[in-house]
């Protein structure tokens, strides 16, 4: 098989998979909302700045993520398929179909608070530069993904996953969030779309950064 | 290695008592007077320490870094060790950074933390050892725990340019070559010392890079004989 076939059609089993239980779904889903509603709760009827708004978008994404996201290699070493997973594909073949998958599951996340937000902030939480927010969710999504598929790949090789993942992750995303954070702000604001070229540049070089040196060493912490 | 150790505590202890014992003066006559630095006067002094510990904190890292690059191309047991004894010692210095400079900012700007560009760079790092040590704990086998660890130390290592190198640059801050600093802005500060500071200054960035050298000799040694140790009792 092909690269490209063998990722979709792991993508497929993994997809197939979250499907038939939806742990996943489910589990992101209600942290998303159990969050907001304690946001909720803190704020009560304060009008929170864009700054603040944008801050917390993020935050509950990044808590929602550090919850979730390790499953992709966490539930392959629970069921033990990890080996098959190493007899029939190539560590990079196996990298890119996390990553992906990853990647689907954050962009869902972020379109899920962004909906939320938009509900239970209708006067707060207004997108006035559509442009500016699309291109960070997109780009954060992405750079998130990439960080947080080989730190997932490296937690669950080890004993205390649940608590290890967001203490390992939260230092390499802390450039990624301080971007994307000023950037939401900026779209909020309601500021030029030319004002964001510089957190979108940040944000790509993260991506392919993170990406580029995740595929070289993808394969020390896959193979046993 | 006696001359690492020697030169390393005469250096550092002659930085020490010169850059403490040396008077300030509105107008330097000869070398042993240190000219007055408006905003920053008596306070200029911690340049000579708190500076070459931060050196040091990013020159350990490298180096743990490096040797777990080796450790992963070679697996061989003894760079882990030597990776894993520079990230300790690492940790040390980013702390003992962290703590001079918070006292700095405090004295000289109003409080001790700020969320300067370098001031977030510092509490990165200090969270990126924790990190790295938490994970460390968290494995059971040596070569899971070398291999794993030295690929976080990787990873964490791809974010460190953009702390160096982006962030400086589109945050204000109150460090020198911060975004919107008089002097221009970029990695690289402009050594506007007067020569007696910057004598010192280059004597203590080296008696603290060959002090660190000397410790991690010394760790390395340690955990070298830990190692066969706990080798020979399994």
């Amino acid at each position: 098989m092909s690269q490209f076939s063998s990722t979709y059609a792991l993508i497929r089993k993994d997809v197939h998979s979250e499907l038939r239980t939806r742990y996943a779904l489910n589990a992101l889903l209600m942290f998303v909302v159990t969050a907001v509603a304690t946001i909720l709760f803190a704020l009560r009827s304060d009008q929170p700045t864009s700054s603040v708004l944008s801050g917390l978008y993020w935050v509950v994404v990044f808590f929602t993520a550090m919850s979730g996201l390790s499953r992709t290699f966490v539930s392959e070493e629970e069921r033990g398929t990890t080996m098959t997973l190493q007899l029939i594909a190539s560590p990079s073949t196996v990298y890119f179909a996390k990553l992906l998958f990853n990647t689907a599951l954050t962009f869902s996340m972020t379109i899920a608070v962004t909906i939320l937000y938009m509900t239970v902030f209708s006067n707060s939480f207004v997108i006035k530069t559509f442009s500016i927010f699309a291109g960070t969710v997109i780009l954060g999504s992405l750079g998130f993904a990439a960080a947080s598929t080989i730190i997932a790949a490296i937690v669950a090789k080890a004993n205390t996953r649940g608590t290890l993942y967001p203490v390992l992750s939260f230092p390499i995303l802390i450039v990624l969030l301080m971007t994307v954070m000023g950037a939401t702000t900026k779209a909020l604001d309601g500021e030029e779309f030319a004002t964001a070229l510089p957190d979108f540049q940040i944000l790509i070089g993260y991506f392919l950064a993170m990406t580029g040196g995740s595929y070289l060493l993808f394969e020390y912490v896959w193979k046993d | 290695m006696t001359f690492v150790k020697y030169g390393s505590i005469l250096l550092i202890t002659f930085v020490l008592f010169a850059g403490i014992a040396i008077p300030l003066s509105p107008s330097p006559q000869n070398w042993l007077q240190f000219p007055v630095i408006p905003g920053l006067e008596e306070k200029a002094r911690n340049i000579l320490y708190h500076v070459p510990i931060a050196w040091t904190t990013v020159v350990a890292f490298l180096v743990s870094t490096f040797y777990g690059f080796r450790y992963l191309k070679t697996r061989n047991i003894d760079y882990d060790i030597k990776s894993v004894s520079s990230a300790g010692l690492g940790f040390m210095f980013c702390f003992l950074a962290t703590v001079t400079g918070a006292l700095w900012a405090k004295f000289n700007w109003g409080s001790f933390w700020n969320w300067d560009p370098r001031e977030t760079s510092i509490f990165v790092l200090l969270l990126i050892y924790g990190a790295y040590f938490a994970l460390r704990s968290a494995l059971e086998t040596e070569e899971k725990r070398a291999t794993l660890s030295a690929v976080y130390s990787m990873i964490a290592g791809i974010t460190v340019p953009f702390f160096i190198f982006v962030m400086p640059r589109i945050m204000s801050g109150l460090h020198p070559g911060a975004k919107g600093d008089a002097e221009g802005s970029g990695p690289v500060v402009q050594m506007k010392m007067s020569p007696n500071m910057l004598v010192l200054f280059l004597l203590g960035l080296l008696g603290f890079t060959l002090l660190y050298v000397w410790l991690l000799n010394l760790r390395v040694r340690i955990a070298r004989i830990e190692y066969e140790r706990s080798i020979h009792h399994d």
